[in-house]
């Protein structure tokens, strides 16, 4: 019995300083950005790889899961004889949930786990070790630079996906199924208020820094050994795509 | 002059350094020995404050480096130079900006000038021209002279180098050693290497001190070291498996 309470309590002690740790590894980041000398092309740098280098999938993804809701909300829609509302209700269901959420999710799996991968795999090798005993402090040269990055991009890519799912429901909805044009564009201009896109605008300066955070402290505190490339890129996808769901679910409650 | 004091360091319940005490003098060159996984790299990274210590401390002239915070730790630092046993070139960037990347980061000199002096080093170690090509295009040696260049490209006061032969055919080992001895004569750094390469490493360090239990059970000049009568010293320096230093 006793030995249960210790263990509880070991793992209760284990789990806070564990959280404790990553909040002091933003904190550091943050506080490492403002300080010299600024890293401006190391934030271009990573803006060509967390942005543009995601846009290719960032919007394949996107135009399926419009095409994909057209096709659903028009079959759903014709049961009550509301297919004029397809509009309406892609508009709301991209900008609000799966825009945010499905961008963030592409962006996780195509740079979040190459982004850990690079700097765990820098860690085993010493690189990291090599940049301290240059003076050169390597979260403000590795990690800062990322998370503004990606802190700038996400709602970047976000809204590019919006667009791009909106136009693909389009495709499947107006020039397919034969919704009105019209009516297709006046129901979400009716529908859609500044509040939903700014939330969906929130959300995805959220993921952006979940995204970067995780997979950073992931990678910069990989085990020194050559599985831990592979456990830090495992475990930092899968807590991404976790902190993106409940934290999804957060701020979807708060600003309901 | 860097003076260690006491020091202790344990990872996950083992206890790798014992109470090292040992000193390191100015423009000489010390060669810490030691059976694999005897807490040499440990040590070796204390110098530095790669690692610090559970207890102890670690004067880099006169100055106890663990109790630093950032900003006057990282002042120490750029007196120190080091090759690590990988060479840990940034493998973002090829062996020119790898070489010049210190002067970038630690200097205001203009880019005209990094370029003089990332060259000359390059040309030091014998990588003239080579400089366009990546880490991962070149060989362990030319890896292990890239991380020399870098390291010496700044002219620090002290180097550190890391089992800077390992992994290498005894031809490049020696040419290795043979760049270590150069440089040392021509900028006269406080040296500090790790290194199993027994007796080649003695021809050119001024001192010896070899680490078991983790501690440091004998150091002196070269000469005197390799005449020491301590049988775990002994033992390490003739090869023998049968000895106070259990193997297997």
């Amino acid at each position: 019995m006793l030995s249960l309470i210790g263990q509880t309590g070991r793992y209760a002690i284990q789990s806070t300083a564990g959280m404790g740790r990553i909040f002091l590894f933003l904190l550091s980041a943050f506080a490492w950005a403002f300080r010299p000398p600024p890293r401006l092309r190391l934030v271009v740098h990573h803006l060509r790889t967390i942005g543009v280098e995601s846009l290719s999938v960032v919007i394949l993804s996107g135009v399926f899961t419009g095409m994909v809701m057209g096709l659903q909300g028009y079959y759903s829609l014709r049961k009550f004889n509301a297919e004029n509302f397809l509009g309406s209700a892609v508009a709301l269901g991209i900008l609000r949930e799966l825009g945010p959420v499905l961008s963030a999710f592409m962006v996780t799996g195509r740079t979040g786990s190459a982004m850990a991968a690079e700097i765990a795999s820098m860690k085993v090798t010493e690189q990291i070790d090599a940049l301290y005993s240059m003076a050169i402090n390597p979260i403000q040269y590795l990690i800062s630079p990322r998370i503004i990055a990606g802190l700038i991009s996400m709602p970047l890519l976000t809204a590019i996906f919006d667009v791009v799912a909106i136009y693909g429901a389009y495709l499947v909805g107006v020039e397919l199924l034969g919704v009105s044009s019209g009516s297709y564009f006046a129901g979400m201009e009716l529908s859609v208020v500044f509040k939903d896109v700014f939330s969906g605008f929130l959300k995805s300066v959220s993921f952006g820094l979940i995204i970067t955070w995780i997979c950073c402290y992931k990678g910069f505190n990989a085990p020194p050994m050559a599985s831990g490339v592979g456990q830090a890129t495992t475990e930092s996808v899968v807590l991404c795509f976790v902190m993106i769901l409940v934290w999804n679910y957060v701020m979807t409650s708060v600003m309901l | 002059m860097i003076r260690v004091v006491d020091l202790h360091k344990t990872f996950g319940g083992q206890e790798v350094l014992r109470g090292i005490n040992v000193e390191f003098e100015t423009g000489k060159i010390t060669t810490i020995i030691g059976g694999s996984g005897s807490g040499k790299t440990v040590l070796l990274k204390h110098l530095n404050a790669l690692l610090l210590p559970d207890r102890g401390s670690v004067l880099v002239d006169g100055r106890d480096i663990t109790k630093l915070g950032q900003s006057a730790l990282n002042e120490v630092r750029q007196k120190f130079g080091m090759l690590f046993q990988s060479a840990a070139l940034l493998d973002s960037m090829t062996i020119y900006d790898n070489v010049a990347f210190p002067l970038r980061e630690k200097t205001k000199l203009k880019e005209k000038d990094i370029e003089q002096k990332a060259n000359d080093s390059l040309a030091q170690v014998g990588l003239a021209g080579m400089g366009y090509k990546f880490p991962a295009e070149v060989s362990g040696g030319m890896k292990k002279r890239a991380g020399l260049a870098r390291a010496l490209v700044t002219q620090p006061e002290i180097m550190l180098f890391d089992e800077p032969t390992t992994g290498l055919d005894p031809l490049l080992g020696k040419s290795i050693h043979e760049l270590i001895r150069r440089m040392h004569e021509k900028f006269r750094f406080t040296g500090v290497i790790v290194s199993h390469d027994i007796p080649e490493v003695f021809k050119f360090s001024d001192r010896v001190a070899m680490l078991a239990n983790g501690v440091i059970i004998e150091a002196g000049k070269t000469e005197e070291f390799t005449a020491s009568t301590n049988p775990m010293v002994k033992q390490f320096l003739q090869g023998e498996t049968q000895g106070p230093i259990s193997v297997l």
